[in-house]
């Protein structure tokens, strides 16, 4: 039995470790508590530097001893000539490499290798991007080293196509990490800006010059280098239709279209002296500086949303002094300003009119395009057509699906509604778990498509019954509407929004399921509001019906709430201005 | 330790020291089996050795003078003797002269009437290796007799690991397939990443390509209607384009044309299931080559207490009339040893006792020494399997694997080639054909765009797929391993250690993991050793008892190179087997 071998029994080997464990713990705690009592002393030598180094190399994350550790650094640099400080923090960053091998992705390591980079005397940032780029390989969604990287870049003035190449290489070795994707959509328009002049295409685009930085940089590209996007991104999703970075990437691709600010409507009412303004984005009017000028006189209005709840928004009212418009032999101007965008909208309110406006319409803003680009029409059907190559091969690809979805409403919003709608019930359907988002998203476009109808029409009466809408939006737009009908759909409520409708005289919201009336508020022009078959439970939901003073027809018939006792009295006195009321 | 001193009595005695029989020597000895290892020969691993390029020199006469032995001397009955059936019809050609030749008159033509003092001058640049380069740096060559690699998901990378053996090798991703179609060498897109890297594809075969790997992962109804019938039906009835078809069959399931569905099916999915584990293509290589492996489990044998004996032989087997059953052998140096197995490499049974006298099947075998790869790309340290489907209707698909110096098998600036396939003819009939289609040699010295073949050597090799290793007119306790086979995989050398393994000893777990070092304790006058001694103890185990100075000395050598080599490899690719999940598995 000479050199037989044995092998230690289990036991053996455990009652070892825990020996280990237990030595390793005191030395430890020593060695910390040495550490602290160090630094309450203030002792800033090489003793405590190696101290703290040995716990650190086993605990990256014990932030105390960094901070400790940079005290003695700092304090080192002030007593050493610049060769030995370079010597220190060398040694230090090669602890640090050390410390990344165990943990790479310690806050605590990551954060000290930026801090000591930044205060070399002579840094090399060749070797760092070489260590980022050998953690990226290993790991390459490591964000602790995807943050230290763009340090790097930045502090050494790498060139931009030298960073598009790195994430052509990380894309090329896992086209699912966006971490590179987004990296691109960064850079790409730094080295490819869309030129101010129609882009000629002989025009080379300028390689390695240092980034233009106006204050207003554009996060746009150019179209010769976007065409060469587009192939790379189709190969992607092509390969691997599933994957999101790709498709996420694609969408940045088609649509950074930036709508121009300004005020889109402005309304005036001589009968109970208001004016309506309609923004294009949400804002604030107290502070983004709404002025209203009456006749050349700067007015003192207060401003007030449409709803209370509503502290940001696109339309905002104010009343004027009483009898300031009042007569309706005087003609006004108004001007309203957004002095914060430097913009501003007239409006004149002629002799004998009772009301008037002023505004862009939906049409010709091409409003509801701006969610892809307004990009040359002939790439976008390139596109498509790219898109229903892939969804031929892969009918079911949600991606896919909404992507066509996206580009037919670039294109054309009402000519391909019919298509949309199909691909609108196929996306529910291969992805039920969203299929509340995509039937919001499809009410939003066939309300985006009526409100282009209405337009056309120049009416102000917006029909959009039977459509299955669950959800309203866009009702800025419908500012000046007088009757709106959204009957047989699924709506549960009408939300705070809905008191945008500033000129609202008639509501048809029959067989719905809404619960709801909070956006019935203080509607100025109401007069008749059916809700026939909705959800209606109790005399409190109707309470924001008090608010609109004109309100004479109610239809509840088919709600819960007809069955309330007394509700007849109640209601007379809730609503006293209700004449035709329907239970 | 001298031959004399060997022990009496062991419990399993095996002849050969090929990857089967080194495998189920570290099975039996790691559950504390003794055991006796010896090989006739001064090398390592026998056919699935690798050499320097010096010693595979000395390999390739020794392949001379014992084919002539055999010659002369008709049926050789003696064990020690008769092993050389296993390789037949050896070629060499050297080609470093005519190709430097070759480009000193090119210079000249190209220069005219210019003074030949300029010649000296653009040499430098096309600066080509002669043959004394090469036997000077012959020591940077590990040049392996067989061409495998390794599954990164087959039985041989899972054993690798359960036993820890993984520990004694590192090993390299081979990092892309390549295929011959219309004479061109294209990479093959067969990762998920290279499928969207490609520029050879559109984006609707990309598409169509992608489906299918993803797709028959699956067993559908689909592919079971297609049950006996050939796999390329199947292939082109799923509406793939030729480029695809071409990739998916020669490539990717590495069958031929009327191999059945169901089978090309299975080897695409084993193909597919290895991608990602360790990168971008389901292969490893073991740095060093290949016969490192076989080496690494005698090296697992010796730590528990396995001896080794190289150039030592067994003559005779004793067998025991009633039982009949092997109780002893005598070996070279007539020394009884009694044993209860014996296990012996099938090369090495007389073949009177055979149940069938020679190896019916063949593979033949090509190594080239070449200057520069057959496709170039960004990296120069590329590792390719390169299928080429036959050439011509009758003709055998070959296989070739391209290994570049930093798999430490060459000298830099070359590449080291090797192809493989079933023998039709002999080995240069084969192969010849394909290297001078896809070679510069003075056959084919207009393909100037192709590499340049320095050295290359034929051979056929018995293949092992083709030997009978049941039904031996043997001892009942005498199990018979098969040579290498053809194949790529190390499958049938794995399962046939596994199956005698379990057969000798059904109730013993087939290489357990071995124990950390200091998990180890040693009986008697090395009992207190700590962990960094049992290292050296160990490396003595494996060398300590060969007979042969020289060789010892040798493989010391070649492990201090093989630990610098170690050093400059940590910035590269050096890959370690341990279960890691890759990013690009196709299937998720």
């Amino acid at each position: 039995q000479h050199g037989r071998v044995k092998i230690k029994s289990t036991a053996q080997q455990e009652e070892e470790k825990r020996k280990e464990r237990e030595k390793k713990l005191k030395v430890y705690v020593a060695a910390r508590d040495a550490c602290f009592s160090k630094r309450k002393e203030g002792i800033m030598d090489d003793e405590a530097l190696q101290l703290t180094q040995q716990l650190l190399s086993s605990n990256p994350d014990f932030a105390t001893l960094w901070n400790y550790r940079r005290e003695i650094l700092m304090h080192m640099e002030t007593v050493k000539d610049e060769d030995q400080v370079q010597k220190i923090y060398e040694t230090e960053l090669s602890f640090l490499e050390s410390c990344l091998k165990v943990n790479p992705k310690s806050y605590g390591s990551w954060h000290q290798r930026g801090w000591v980079s930044a205060r070399l005397p002579r840094p090399d940032w060749a070797r760092e991007l070489s260590l980022c780029d050998r953690c990226l390989s290993l790991d390459d969604r490591n964000f602790h080293c995807w943050d230290y990287r763009r340090m790097v870049v930045k502090m050494s003035g790498v060139p931009v196509d030298q960073e598009l190449g790195f994430t052509d290489r990380l894309i090329g070795s896992n086209f699912s990490n966006y971490s590179s994707w987004h990296y691109r959509s960064t850079l790409l328009p730094l080295l490819h800006p869309e030129s101010p002049e129609p882009p000629s295409p002989s025009r080379e685009p300028p390689r390695s010059s240092p980034p233009p930085s106006p204050p207003t940089q554009s996060h746009r590209v150019c179209e010769e280098q976007l065409l060469k996007e587009y192939e790379l991104v189709q190969n992607a999703f092509f390969t691997d239709p599933n994957d999101q970075s790709a498709w996420f990437y694609y969408r940045w691709l088609l649509g950074r279209a930036e709508r121009e600010e300004m005020i889109s409507c402005v309304y005036v009412s001589r009968e109970v002296e208001r004016v309506a303004v309609a923004c294009s984005r949400p804002v604030n009017a107290q502070s983004v500086g709404l002025l209203l000028v009456l006749d050349g006189q700067p007015q003192r209005v207060e401003w007030r949303s449409v709803h209370p709840q509503l502290k940001h928004s696109p339309v905002w009212i104010c009343d004027l002094p009483p009898g300031t418009i009042s007569d309706v032999v005087n003609e006004h101007n108004l001007t309203v300003h957004w002095t914060e965008k430097h913009t501003h909208r007239d409006c004149a309110l002629y002799t004998g009119r009772s009301e008037s406006w002023c505004r862009d319409s939906a049409t010709d803003q091409e409003l509801f395009r701006s969610e892809l680009s307004v990009e040359k029409t002939s790439v976008l059907q390139s596109e498509l057509q790219s898109c229903n190559q892939l969804q031929e091969l892969e009918p079911l690809n949600k991606w896919c699906l909404l992507t066509i979805i996206l580009l037919m409403r670039a294109l054309d919003p009402l000519g391909y509604e019919k298509e949309t709608l199909a691909h609108f019930r196929t996306l529910k359907e291969v992805d039920s778990m969203r299929s509340a988002y995509y039937s919001d998203l499809c009410s939003r476009f066939m309300i985006e498509n009526t409100i282009l109808k209405m337009e056309y029409a120049e009416v102000r009466v917006f029909s959009i019954s039977d459509k299955n809408l669950t959800t309203l939006c866009h009702l800025d737009q419908l500012l000046l509407v007088t009757h709106i009908n959204v009957s047989c759909n699924q709506l549960q409520q009408l939300p705070p929004h809905f008191a945008m409708l500033q000129c609202l005289e008639v509501l048809e919201a029959d067989n719905n399921s809404i619960e709801d009336l909070e956006g019935l508020h203080h509607l100025p022009k109401l007069e008749e509001v059916l809700l026939k078959n909705n959800k209606i439970s109790t005399l409190a939901d109707l309470q924001p019906l008090a608010s609109c003073p004109k309100l004479k027809r109610l239809d509840l018939r088919g709600n819960p709430v007809a069955g309330t006792a007394n509700l007849e009295v109640e209601l007379a006195q809730l609503l006293p201005s209700v004449m035709h009321l329907l239970l | 330790m001298a031959a004399e001193d060997l022990p009496s009595e062991f419990d399993v005695v095996i002849l050969g020291t090929g990857l089967a029989e080194s495998v189920v020597a570290a099975a039996f000895s790691r559950v504390g089996q003794r055991v006796l290892h010896v090989d006739r020969r001064s090398y390592y691993a026998g056919d699935w050795a690798s050499f320097t390029f010096n010693g595979l020199l000395s390999w390739i006469q020794e392949q001379h003078v014992s084919t002539s032995l055999l010659e002369e001397g008709e049926e050789l009955i003696c064990l020690s003797n008769s092993d050389s059936g296993s390789i037949r019809n050896v070629q060499v050609f050297c080609f470093t002269r005519w190709i430097t030749d070759c480009f000193v008159t090119q210079a000249s033509q190209t220069q005219g009437e210019e003074p030949e003092a300029d010649r000296s001058q653009s040499e430098p640049a096309k600066k080509k290796i002669n043959y004394a380069q090469l036997v000077k740096e012959g020591r940077r060559f590990n040049i392996d007799l067989v061409s495998k690699l390794m599954y990164s998901r087959g039985s041989l990378v899972d054993l690798l690991i359960k036993s820890n053996v993984s520990r004694y090798a590192e090993f390299k991703n081979i990092t892309r397939i390549l295929t011959y179609r219309h004479g061109n060498v294209e990479q093959v897109p067969c990762s998920r990443a290279d499928v969207f890297a490609s520029r050879q594809l559109s984006v609707v075969e990309k598409r169509k390509l992608m489906r299918f790997l993803t797709s028959c992962m699956e067993e559908t109804e689909e592919q079971r209607a297609y049950k006996g019938r050939p796999y390329l039906e199947f292939l082109s009835d799923q509406q793939l384009g030729d480029n695809l078809q071409h990739f998916l069959l020669h490539s990717i399931a590495m069958v031929t044309e009327d191999t059945p569905t169901e089978e090309g099916l299975a080897s695409t999915r084993h193909f597919l299931h290895c991608l990602g584990r360790y990168g971008n293509t389901p292969f490893l290589f073991p740095v060093y080559g290949l016969g490192e492996i076989p080496q690494c489990f005698c090296r697992m044998c010796a730590v528990f207490g396995g001896i080794y004996c190289l150039r030592h032989s067994v003559s005779c087997l004793l067998v025991d009339k009633e039982s009949n059953r092997c109780k002893a052998v005598i070996d070279s140096r007539g020394q009884r040893i009694s044993c209860s197995h014996f296990v012996v490499e099938e090369c090495y049974v007389p073949a009177n006792q055979k149940k069938v006298a020679t190896p019916s099947r063949f593979v033949s075998r090509a190594v080239l020494i070449t200057d520069s790869s057959v496709l170039h790309s960004d990296s120069e340290q590329q590792v390719s399997l390169v299928t080429v489907p036959p050439i011509a209707a009758g003709c055998p698909a070959v296989r070739m694997v391209e290994l570049c110096p930093s798999t430490m098998t060459c000298m830099p600036g070359t590449y080291l080639v090797h192809l493989t396939c079933q023998s039709v003819g002999s080995a240069y009939e084969d192969l010849s054909p394909v290297v001078t289609r896809m070679f510069r040699t003075p056959e084919s010295h207009d393909r100037e765009n192709c590499p340049s073949v320095l050295w290359c050597l034929y051979f056929n090799m018995a293949d092992g797929s083709g030997v009978e290793v049941e039904g031996h007119d043997l001892p009942s306790n005498v199990y018979v391993f098969s040579g290498p086979d053809g194949g790529l995989s190390h499958e049938r050398a794995v399962r046939q250690a596994e199956s005698i393994f379990n057969k000798v000893l059904p109730d013993e777990d087939f290489c357990p993991p071995a124990p950390n070092p200091e998990d180890i304790i040693y009986d008697g006058d090395t009992a207190a050793s700590t962990g960094g001694e049992d290292e050296k103890q160990e490396k003595e185990g494996a060398g300590g008892e060969e007979k042969n100075e020289e060789g010892e000395a040798g493989e010391e050598e070649k492990k201090e190179e093989g630990r610098a080599g170690e050093e400059e490899q940590k910035e590269g690719a050096g890959e370690e087997i341990h279960e890691k999940e890759g990013a690009g598995d196709l299937a998720e």
